[in-house]
């Protein structure tokens, strides 16, 4: 077993560690330091921000990647965790925590007379789910207590400062928790979420759906960003055919609808992928790869929008009296840009990045269900309400998958947007009224 | 008046031939002809003779930008890029893989787009408003606070959502209405009612929120406490002065959308089997037709391209600070 790094694991560490020491250096500044204290004395910022947390949590683990020799197939650290329920599919669909089939099927006894019955599940051990579900729910809770009191211990060395609502922050991360532990212990002896047509367990793909929905989320920001950047200050601060030249530019990309610009782009890449079969050995490399494509395209695509907005507020920033001052003292382009523009537009960058990524999680549902989305063999929520959609008209209804898809990411999209309103409400200094 | 319009139109003509420049890069030099040669010919028994001649016969054996062996202006003008732009300009899209007319099949499927897309427009920009004016009239009451609970709640959940489940509860539980199916005049009503009713419903938290932050905006300017201080109702204010000061920048966000409703809803559309402009764009994308959705990309920019513009006009007929120059 040998580790190994596909292309989108790297994106997603280099990004943790530039978030990282981004942070580090931003907390040395008193004034940054205040702003966030602000932010996370809501204590429904703090409680969606445990949230997003452990989503992030959950999208490294399965981010770390290694190749089984035997197999030649890459297994990441959640799969490990969830061994037991990738190796153990069943034949077909079975609802939450059934022991039979969903459906009756045919079978010939040794009397040679066919039946109609339901069938018993192959991997599910028909024990007590009351005590199973105590048993979880006291190790749930105990675990959840001893990190709560392992952080009460550090607040006592730091002298109880009361400012942030820890609180809710315990409430949340107890919830959480023990919510998942019983998921978890569970899952050892039922199909806790049910399964797919084909037998797969949903809980598992739910939770590997997390790295696909997080990672298109934060790595096209990070395609974005530098783009957004560059091109806004420069339009705004060197004006003249510069800013002409930006501003065609991004509004020609503006011009073309959205979807249609990513169908068409994905569509050509499928084209090249399938012209240049060495670029990847197995599927799980060529999904990556898709991946990042799709990162890479929807970042192409969406710059345009932060760029106006940067590109506004540096041509107001360049006539404020500071710059001008700077300027007479011959103060150098770079080091203008750098110690005054920058930092003044560091409010709408971070907020345009928490805005985004509750767009981009729902829009991958949306792509993949129009067929421009993630490669179809890759564990999404797009492709499990995409899978699940057909389901629906059968009866007794198939709602599980498409119930699991929409809460993972229902609960996502939610942590994002409330987190980022209490972002904006502090950040903006419009609001400061 | 005119002049101005005219300078915007003409305005608009660079950017198509960018979004032209764009589409064709994407459609003609990534995927060049004879990769749509072979995936139209099948893979098997290509010659090099039957790409040829099957180039010849779609009319892209041209070179792409530059033609070496022409003189003067053709050097330019005889080339892929200059014909397929020229074609586009002039509305002729050209056949489909399946050998049908394009522009006739947009032509075709333009009405049942609009049917569905127009009157959610409508429908959701005046309950969004009202419900918008609403809330800021209860400002800071426990109403107020709880919608923009249940105005987050819906903006979280995704749009699929709303229409698998409107389809389950309506048509499959209660039979209300049918599941999907167009029929074109008053007895296509029965189809339509669902969709809209779920294009409303979906887009309502962030427009609520939207509008209600712009009238915020406008309830902490000075004319407003004038208007209070002259003893006019709250009601007289909030319709008078706010929400005609509003219009404005809603303006902006409006009528840029307006053109774009012919090019219908692609999810909308294809989970209601509706033969509008959506579904055809998302069948094209499901066969791979490069030249419906080229067709699409160029029609979608055109009628954004007018949105721009008519915002700009509508501009100066509501903003009497705003003089065309």
């Amino acid at each position: 077993m040998t580790l190994t790094f596909l292309w989108t694991d790297i994106m997603v560490w280099i990004l943790v560690f530039a978030l990282l020491a981004w942070g580090w250096i931003l907390a040395r500044s008193p004034q940054v330091q205040k702003q966030w204290h602000t932010v996370f004395k809501s204590s429904i910022a703090m409680a969606s921000a445990i949230v997003l947390l452990f989503y992030l949590l959950f999208a490294l683990l399965d981010s770390v990647h290694f190749k089984v020799v035997k197999q030649g197939e890459m297994v990441s650290l959640l799969d490990m965790a969830f061994e037991h329920r990738i190796k153990e599919t069943e034949r077909t669909y079975s609802s939450p925590f059934a022991i039979t089939e969903y459906a009756k099927a045919i079978v010939v006894d040794e009397h040679g007379v066919t039946k109609q019955e339901y069938l018993p599940l192959k991997h599910v051990n028909d024990t007590s789910i009351l005590l199973s579900s105590l048993i979880a729910l006291a190790t749930g809770v105990m675990m959840s207590f001893l990190l709560i009191a392992l952080h009460m211990l550090w607040r006592k060395r730091r002298g109880w400062q009361k400012v942030i609502p820890w609180n809710s922050a315990y409430v949340m991360v107890t919830l959480i928790i023990t919510s998942f532990t019983w998921l978890y212990i569970l899952s050892f002896d039922y199909h806790v979420l049910g399964t797919d047509k084909v037998g797969g367990d949903v809980l598992y793909q739910s939770l590997k759906s997390i790295r696909t929905g997080v990672l298109i989320g934060v790595l096209t920001t990070l395609v974005m960003l530098p783009m957004a950047i560059i091109l806004g200050v420069s339009a705004g601060l060197f004006r003249g055919w510069i800013d002409d030249i930006i501003q065609y530019i991004y509004t020609t990309l503006n011009s073309i609808p959205g979807v249609l610009l990513i169908a068409a782009a994905v569509l050509l890449m499928q084209v090249v992928m399938d012209n240049n079969p060495q670029w990847f050995e197995t599927t799980g490399e060529r999904s990556d790869l898709r991946l990042l494509f799709l990162v890479l395209i929807l970042g192409i695509t969406s710059w345009t929008g932060l760029c106006r907005l940067l590109r506004a507020e540096t041509l107001k920033i360049s006539q404020v009296e500071f710059v001008t001052a700077a300027k007479a003292f011959g103060v150098g382009k770079w080091t203008i840009i750098r110690r005054h523009i920058i930092p003044n537009l560091m409010h709408i960058i971070l907020i345009s990045i928490v805005l985004d990524f509750s767009g981009l999680v729902l829009a991958e549902a949306v792509l993949s269900y129009v067929g421009v989305g993630v490669d179809p063999t890759m564990h999404s929520w797009g492709n499990m309400i995409n899978q699940a959609r057909l389901e629906m008209a059968r009866e007794p209804m198939v709602w599980w998958s498409l119930f699991s898809a929409f809460v993972f990411m229902f609960v996502l999209v939610l942590a994002a947007n409330l987190f980022s309103d209490r972002i904006q409400t502090v950040l903006d200094p419009r609001n400061n009224s | 008046m005119l002049a101005y319009i005219i300078r915007r139109i003409l305005y608009a003509i660079p950017i198509l031939i960018g979004v032209n420049l764009i589409t064709f890069m994407l459609f003609f030099m990534v995927n060049t002809p004879d990769d749509m040669a072979r995936a139209q010919l099948g893979a098997k028994q290509v010659t090099p003779e039957l790409i040829q001649s099957w180039k010849e016969k779609k009319g892209y054996d041209k070179p792409l930008f530059l033609n070496t062996k022409a003189e003067g202006v053709e050097i330019v003008t005889d080339t892929l890029f200059v014909q397929e732009s020229l074609k586009l300009f002039i509305f002729d899209f050209g056949f489909s893989d399946a050998n049908r007319d394009i522009g006739s099949d947009i032509q075709e499927r333009m009405g049942p787009s609009l049917a569905i897309a127009l009157p959610t427009f409508v429908i959701a920009l005046v309950t969004n408003i009202s419900l918008a004016l609403l809330l800021v009239l209860f400002r800071g009451s426990v109403l107020d606070s709880s919608m923009m609970v249940v105005a987050v709640m819906i903006m979280s959940i995704s749009g699929l959502f709303y229409i698998i489940a409107g389809q389950v509860l309506f048509s499959k539980i209660w039979h209300w209405v049918p599941i999907s199916g167009y029929e074109s005049g008053w007895g296509g009503i029965k189809f339509i009612i669902l969709p809209v009713m779920i294009g409303v419903f979906a887009g309502m938290g962030a427009g609520v929120r939207w509008y209600r932050s712009i009238f915020l905006e406008q309830i902490n300017q000075d004319y407003v406490r004038t208007a209070r201080a002259k003893g006019l109702s709250e009601l007289r204010v909030l319709f008078g002065h706010v929400l005609r000061n509003g219009m404005l920048p809603i303006l902006t966000g409006v009528v840029v959308v307006i053109p774009t409703l012919f090019m219908g809803s692609l999810i909308m559309e294809s989970f209601f089997g509706i033969p509008g402009l959506g579904s055809y764009t998302i069948d094209a994308i499901h066969a791979q037709d490069f030249a419906i959705v080229k067709a699409m990309v160029f029609l979608g920019s055109v009628l954004y391209i007018i949105g721009l513009i008519l915002t700009d006009i509508s501009y100066t007929l509501f903003d009497p600070r705003v003089k065309l120059s």
